[in-house]
């Protein structure tokens, strides 16, 4: 099945984490601003990536990692251009030219570093492709994208962890009323304050936004120190109430309830 | 006459109407309007409508279908919708990951509502670019209990199992209340 999708939407950290989790093999061409990648993967771990705009032979990976200068550049260049990557990293190898370390720690980087940098891309299409493309010649690895993943994560996280903590933007706040807590002991910033000055249970966070120009990001981080710091509490914005609703069903007993589903369910495979 | 209720929601041409449509007896009623809102950073001008199907169950039973308006703006229709249903079906669009996170939002805001049984359709599986529902679980990020079923709402046969999947798990609970 395809997946495919625009980034805008789906962040390359979904992406590999869905390859990850679902051990997938195949391959990801993202189209992005300036540049194109392509990544393969097997049963979910990174086996090789390489940047549209740059050279992806061994040689040009040894060379972007420092392992060998710009003249032993071109004379491989040269000389090895016959070569696959593999066999050139064999005779790099048995000419002691390079360790097996060298070289491989030079390619993890290498496809590794593609990854990290579309991280950030946020324009784009993405096309995953299953199967395994040929990759002949091409020395691969088997890069568990846990690590890669987290760091990503990381990054995300902050914006998630401040969703999950202020899920919505129509609350409001008011002051904790906790003995011990008095504002003019505590030092705020500039934005603390003019969110602090709007504080009223009338005050939905979105109005509070909007009064101070802050995007919801900017929003959620300022009220979750508050939050945190036990200055304030979030309370349904005045003279609104939402319940949880029952199920309202035309009959109380459970068993004529059970008897009434179950005549639906009659029903509804009769169609 | 007796009636009971079941909600399908879901982020914007998920295909609701078309679920609707396909078991109902009565033509889908779509209730239009234009709401314009009142923030600052408003996408558009937007269409509101509320779908409305009828099952006929017997003599004296009347299932309703009621779609829900798909953008989360709306989401005061949502409450007045969700009002005493039975259970409610979560409409993602298979082909557009775009949705995938809404559809994960529109599903909690639910079951805030009303802890009602739910049940996911991943709609759309004839298509091509559907993606495989075991991939979608990933990205919708859903508990393995949840049930996250395939779904084609133009025809009948899934739309039917997407229905009884739904009822057999609202059954499962009653039965399960009433044991306690
Ligand atoms: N291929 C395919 N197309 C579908 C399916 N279900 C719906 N569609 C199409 O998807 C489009 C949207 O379907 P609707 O039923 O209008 O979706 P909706 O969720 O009610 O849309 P809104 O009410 O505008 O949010 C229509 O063109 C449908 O014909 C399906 O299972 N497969
Ligand atoms: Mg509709």
């Amino acid at each position: 099945m395809a997946l495919k999708g625009n980034l805008r939407d789906f962040t390359i950290s979904q992406l590999l984490n869905l390859i990850h989790l679902a051990r997938k093999t195949g391959a990801l061409t993202v189209d992005g601003p300036g540049d194109k990648a392509w990544a393969v993967f097997r049963e979910g771990k990174l086996a090789y990536a390489r940047m549209a705009s740059e050279d992806d032979s061994l040689v040009g990976v040894l060379h972007r990692a420092k392992k060998i200068s710009k003249a032993q550049y071109k004379v491989l260049k040269e000389r090895a251009a016959a070569m696959s990557d593999k066999e050139l990293g064999i005779l790099l190898i048995n000419a002691n030219y390079l360790t097996q370390e060298d070289i491989l720690e030079s390619l993890r980087d290498a496809y590794v570093g593609v990854l990290e940098r579309i991280f950030p891309w946020v324009e784009g299409m993405f096309v995953f492709e299953d199967g395994a493309p040929s990759l002949d010649g091409k020395i691969t690895l088997k890069v568990s994208l846990e690590n890669v993943i987290m760091d990503a994560s990381r990054r995300l996280r902050e914006w998630e962890q401040l969703q999950d903590e202020i899920p919505s933007l129509d609350v409001a706040l008011k002051f904790a009323d906790r003995p011990g807590v008095d504002l003019r002991n505590v030092n705020l910033s500039v934005e603390e304050w003019r969110v602090v000055s709007y504080i009223n249970p009338k005050n939905t966070l979105k109005k509070i936004a909007a009064a101070t120009k802050m995007n919801d990001l900017e929003i959620r981080r300022i009220v979750y120190g508050l939050l945190q710091a036990g200055l304030v509490e979030m309370v349904r914005p005045e003279g609104e109430k939402i319940e949880p609703r029952k199920p309202q069903l035309p009959v109380s007993d459970p068993e004529e309830q059970i008897s009434l589903v179950n005549r639906i369910i009659h029903r509804i495979r009769s169609l | 006459m007796q009636t009971v209720k079941m909600v399908v929601t879901g982020p914007f041409n998920a295909g609701k109407t078309e679920f609707i449509q396909t078991v109902s007896e009565i033509d889908v009623v779509a209730t239009e309007r234009k709401i314009t809102s009142e923030a600052e950073r408003i996408k558009e001008t937007t269409t509101v409508a509320m779908d409305f199907g009828r099952i006929t169950v017997d003599d004296n039973l009347v299932l309703y279908l009621f779609g829900t308006p798909g953008q989360k703006r709306f989401d005061f229709m949502w409450e007045i919708l969700s009002e005493g249903m039975l259970g409610f079906i979560v409409m993602v669009d298979s082909t557009r990951p775009e949705t995938f996170r809404e559809a994960r939002s529109i599903l909690e805001t639910f079951r805030a509502y009303a802890p009602t049984p739910y049940v996911v359709a991943a709609n759309k599986q004839d298509s091509p670019d559907a993606w495989a529902v075991d991939d979608m679980r990933i990205a919708l990020r859903l508990d393995p209990s949840v049930k996250l079923l395939p779904c084609v709402a133009l025809d009948k046969e899934s739309v039917k199992n997407v229905l009884l999947e739904l009822l057999y798990s609202i059954l499962e609970e009653m039965e399960a209340n009433s044991r306690k």
